[in-house]
């Protein structure tokens, strides 16, 4: 379970460029949940994934897994349970190195780094395994570098180097934006293979509001910093992307009227 | 050229390739310009000579010469992860400290070792059947070699492949779990070990630490590294650091051939000169150069 209480996030805190990036944000996830997030430029969709991975500290507010207060523990603490996915496909894997010791590198996330070999026969056979599994025919591209593999096969490397080992939170960061659509439905089933098959809960940041409801049994918007509708299970199931298009110029106009009383 | 300054040549670039394989260590894996090797090479020479000079034992002197560099790598590394100072600045901040330290150190200019025991004259003992100056490259050969392989073994383990992916990409490392501060400091302090030891090892061979010996050692690691990149392309770490090796060895030859070319009429104070010309042109000529050794 994700719990996060009040939380706080302003950018260039106590300087004339301050912005606040999240206001004061509450949420709640239950283990093994899928919610989809979406919301325009700025709305803080990043940010929120950022406060989840440990890569933003919020100014105020608690970051709780599990029941455990991680709320100032740095990312590499918490990557024992939370994985992640990034939208570049090049930010998720080390281009310099080959694709096996990318894969190296995921399956010691967690535990303890030693100076033995990172690689060695049995886990070279599980890698090529799981590559296989990919169907890209990357199982024959281990030694390759990582920078050589396309957008695409480097981000079904990145899902499965995010399932080499234990953890219970996926956090996926628009991981289609900057691929084309073939590849990109391709990688959305193998995320929903993967969520599936490990009962993960998961947080996706889309810009697709078509993928928004298509995926996962929750849906956020955030505007501005906000949470601005949560919709879920039944109230869901029956919605489309122009009822969501509606309820967020619903939500639009109702706080340019607020923003019009106060100026009025 | 006569064949025993060839020989000396190569003696020469074998103490530097440690300087070599430590630059790449720095600047290749951490992506870390460090310039504290300018102060940590005299540092271990300094350190080395003036216990050495007071009698202790050389091994150990040694010993503590490296770890003597360990310490200003670590005092960089800590100035960059915990202060957030930006890598370049905070490593000359350490190598324009270390010149003082070292004047204290040796608490003169220079501390001379004629006459004195040295860590390297036993093991010269040992090959007394050769010449001296075949049995000394000789000696830093297979001490290069071993630390070669000890480096190679290190940067492909668990902990190795860790800082690689610190060096390359420290967010997806972070995501990974990686402790990358942690890395970023044991690799500087190894690396200035390096240095030091190479700096220690100089002043042994050649009989003497002086304050100004450390002046362009940034710059003949780098020679190491950048011309052994532009004679073997592979990447991986096998290749990569006996490229440096390799570099450092080639650069001493072309800098002895440059000496020893009359009508050039290049001097010792010229050496800077040349070798920011070689430095150079290995930068501009196009990658593969030579016909390219091996691809990946």
């Amino acid at each position: 379970m994700i719990q996060l209480e009040k939380i706080q996030v302003k950018f260039n805190p106590d300087t004339p460029l301050e912005t606040i990036a999240l206001k004061a944000i509450d949420l709640t996830i239950p283990e093994g949940q899928f919610v989809t997030v979406i919301g325009s430029n700025g709305a803080g969709k990043s940010t929120l994934l950022n406060v989840l991975s440990g890569d933003i500290i919020p100014q105020q507010g608690r970051v709780l897994i599990g029941d455990r207060d991680v709320t100032h523990w740095q990312t590499a603490r918490r990557s024992q349970w939370v994985a992640r996915v990034f939208q570049n496909p090049l930010a998720g894997s080390c281009p310099d190195l080959s694709v096996e010791e990318n894969l190296a590198l995921a399956y010691r996330r967690g535990k303890e780094r030693r100076l033995q070999p990172a690689l060695n026969h049995r886990l070279r056979e599980m890698f090529r395994e799981k590559l296989a599994s990919l169907g890209l025919g990357l199982e024959k591209r281990l030694r390759d570098r990582m920078g050589l593999l396309s957008g695409g096969q480097r981000q079904a490397v990145s899902l499965l180097m995010s399932t080499l080992s234990s953890h219970q939170i996926l956090l996926l960061d628009e991981h289609t934006a900057a691929l084309d659509p073939k590849t990109a439905a391709y990688i959305l089933q193998l995320t929903q293979q993967i969520v599936a098959e490990r009962n993960l809960t998961t947080l996706m940041v889309t810009h697709s509001m078509g993928q928004a409801l298509e995926l996962g049994t929750r849906t956020l918007m955030l505007h501005e910093g906000e949470i601005i509708f949560d919709i879920q299970d039944k109230a869901r199931s029956g919605l489309k992307v122009g009822d969501l298009l509606d309820l967020f110029q619903q939500q639009q106009q109702e706080n340019l009227a607020d923003d019009a009383l106060l100026l009025g | 050229m006569n064949i025993i300054a060839f020989f000396g040549a190569i003696e020469l670039g074998l103490l530097y390739a440690l300087v070599g394989i430590g630059v790449y260590l720095s600047f290749r894996v951490l992506d870390f310009p460090d310039l504290t090797v300018d102060g940590s090479f005299p540092l271990g020479g300094a350190v080395a000579a003036t216990l050495i000079a007071n009698g202790i034992d050389p091994y150990l002197a040694t010993g503590v010469a490296i770890f003597a560099g360990g310490i200003a790598g670590l005092i960089t590394a800590f100035l960059n992860v915990q202060f957030k100072i930006l890598h370049l600045l905070a490593s000359i901040l350490t190598a324009i400290a270390l010149y003082s330290i070292n004047l204290r150190i040796m608490g003169k200019p220079n501390v001379s070792l004629l006459g004195q025991s040295t860590a390297i004259a036993p093991l010269e003992e040992l090959l007394n059947f050769m010449p001296s100056w075949v049995a000394t490259p000789l000696i830093l050969l297979i001490l290069v070699l071993l630390i070669k392989f000890c480096l190679d073994y290190f940067l492909n383990s668990e902990l190795g492949l860790a800082m690689r992916a610190t060096g390359t990409n420290s967010t997806m490392a972070k995501a990974q779990g990686i402790y990358t501060d942690r890395l970023i400091l044991l690799g500087i302090a190894m690396s200035n070990a390096l240095v030091a030891f190479a700096g220690a090892l100089f002043a042994q061979l050649y009989g003497f630490a002086d304050v100004t010996m450390g002046v362009g050692t940034i710059i003949f690691g780098l020679a190491a590294v950048i011309i052994g990149e532009r004679l073997i392309t592979n990447s991986s770490v096998q290749w990569a650091t006996f490229s440096a090796i390799l570099g450092a060895i080639s650069y001493r030859i072309a800098v002895a051939f440059a000496f020893n070319l009359d009508f050039l009429g290049f001097q010792t104070q010229d050496l800077n000169l040349v070798t920011a010309i070689l430095v150079g042109i290995a930068l501009i000529s196009p990658k593969s150069l030579p016909k390219k050794l091996s691809s990946k």
